[in-house]
């Protein structure tokens, strides 16, 4: 079952703000550097150096901040990089416990469907572009819908306005190119 | 004990994505092309919900000031926004909800995944010439916030009190989430006469 807006939208807030009670705001992109980097760092183990104090790296990137996401890499059991992987186990859990998701919107969702037929192939490489996209944006931006627009503005960040603004400029006009048909 | 609240709340956060269908690429899609508003008016009571006990539980002293974390803004936060709102839209998934979805058993949610990782590693590769072309560069008071918040060393991007503020801000996003209609455009509206 899934809940109507104001249960979910409550327990959502009730969420972000035991996030912020406890540890710190949600965020989610910065993961995906971090996974890139523990991957490259198991191909390539020069990537990823401690030094005196913290860690440091190859890449101007993940040297970036003192090391931040350097030292990440090289201890991926921290609490920001298991929390996204909660959230996997999270989303399983609740998604088979109300019944799953069916076979056919497993495979395409309807309302590509209904606009963009039934190729798999024709979906996977349009989710894979789009996911391209929205993590080189997330990490040109600092963050993504977590951690800019919803713990952004609930902090009243000038940044998370800034990125809240951007993200909807381009996608609604894009929606509304892309899904004419109501499925 | 950090990686139990990390379990806890992370877990908690994709069960409650997946139960207000913010990992449903079909929910997505009818949010931004503005035929179905139900998780718009979900994500808006959920900021204000979040606003008005942060900082109302600041005030009573009972949440740490110091766990918040501005993010500085720059003009690459806006262009940065503008990218992921044309692959949200044609994915269907943003970072959190793309991984929620997977743990969900969609399979296109791990192209996205996959996709995701090459744009992160596109953009570690690209940062040195990202960060000179100056957009990475601070504006509007770097990691302000609307209003001064006692107890940090946010700048306050007017001279109102940050605490307040934060709750009147918090009560507007609620108050937009009931006012917001459920669809926008209407079918007949979109499509031209056959």
């Amino acid at each position: 079952m899934t809940l109507d807006w104001k249960t979910g939208g409550l327990a959502l807030g009730l969420v972000f703000f035991a996030a912020v009670l406890l540890v710190k705001p949600i965020g989610v992109s910065t993961q995906f550097v971090i996974l890139d980097g523990v991957l490259w760092d198991a191909v390539d183990p020069a990537v990823v150096t401690q030094t005196e104090d913290s860690y440091t790296a190859t890449n101007a990137y993940l040297a970036k901040s003192g090391g931040k996401y350097a030292k990440a890499v090289a201890n991926p059991l921290n609490y920001s990089f298991l929390f996204v992987l909660a959230m996997l186990l999270g989303g399983a859990a609740s998604a088979w416990q109300r019944g799953g998701v069916g076979p056919a919107e497993r495979r395409v969702p309807e309302l590509w469907k209904a606009n963009f037929g039934d190729s798999p192939i024709k979906r996977f490489a349009a989710a894979f572009a789009g996911g391209f996209i929205v993590l080189y944006g997330a990490r040109l931006a600092g963050g993504c819908t977590s951690g800019h627009m919803m713990s952004g503005m609930m902090q009243t960040a000038v940044s998370g306005y800034l990125f809240a603004a951007g993200a909807f400029a381009a996608a609604v006009p894009t929606a509304l190119m892309l899904y004419k048909e109501e499925a | 004990m950090e990686i139990i609240l990390a379990l806890a709340i992370g877990g908690a956060f994709g069960a409650v994505l997946d139960r207000i269908s913010a990992s449903n690429p079909n929910v997505i899609g009818r949010m931004l092309n503005l035929t179905n508003l139900k998780l718009m008016k979900a994500i808006l009571l959920a900021i204000g919900v979040g606003s008005v006990l942060m900082f109302a539980g600041q005030m009573l002293g009972i949440v740490e000031v110091g766990h918040m974390s501005v993010k500085t803004a720059y003009l690459g936060v806006f262009a940065g926004g503008l990218l992921l709102g044309v692959g949200w839209a044609l994915a269907g998934y943003c970072p959190g909800t793309g991984v929620v979805a997977a743990g969900a058993g969609r399979r296109d949610a791990f192209a996205f995944i996959a996709g995701g990782l090459l744009g992160a590693a596109a953009y570690m590769a690209t940062y040195p010439a990202v960060k000179a072309t100056g957009l990475l560069d601070a504006i509007l008071g770097s990691n302000a916030t609307l209003g001064a918040i006692p107890g940090t060393d946010y700048p306050g991007l007017t001279g109102l009190p940050g605490d307040t503020l934060g709750i009147v801000l918090g009560l507007v996003f609620v108050a937009v989430a009931f006012v917001l209609p459920e669809r926008i455009i209407r079918k007949d509206a979109r499509l031209p006469a056959e």
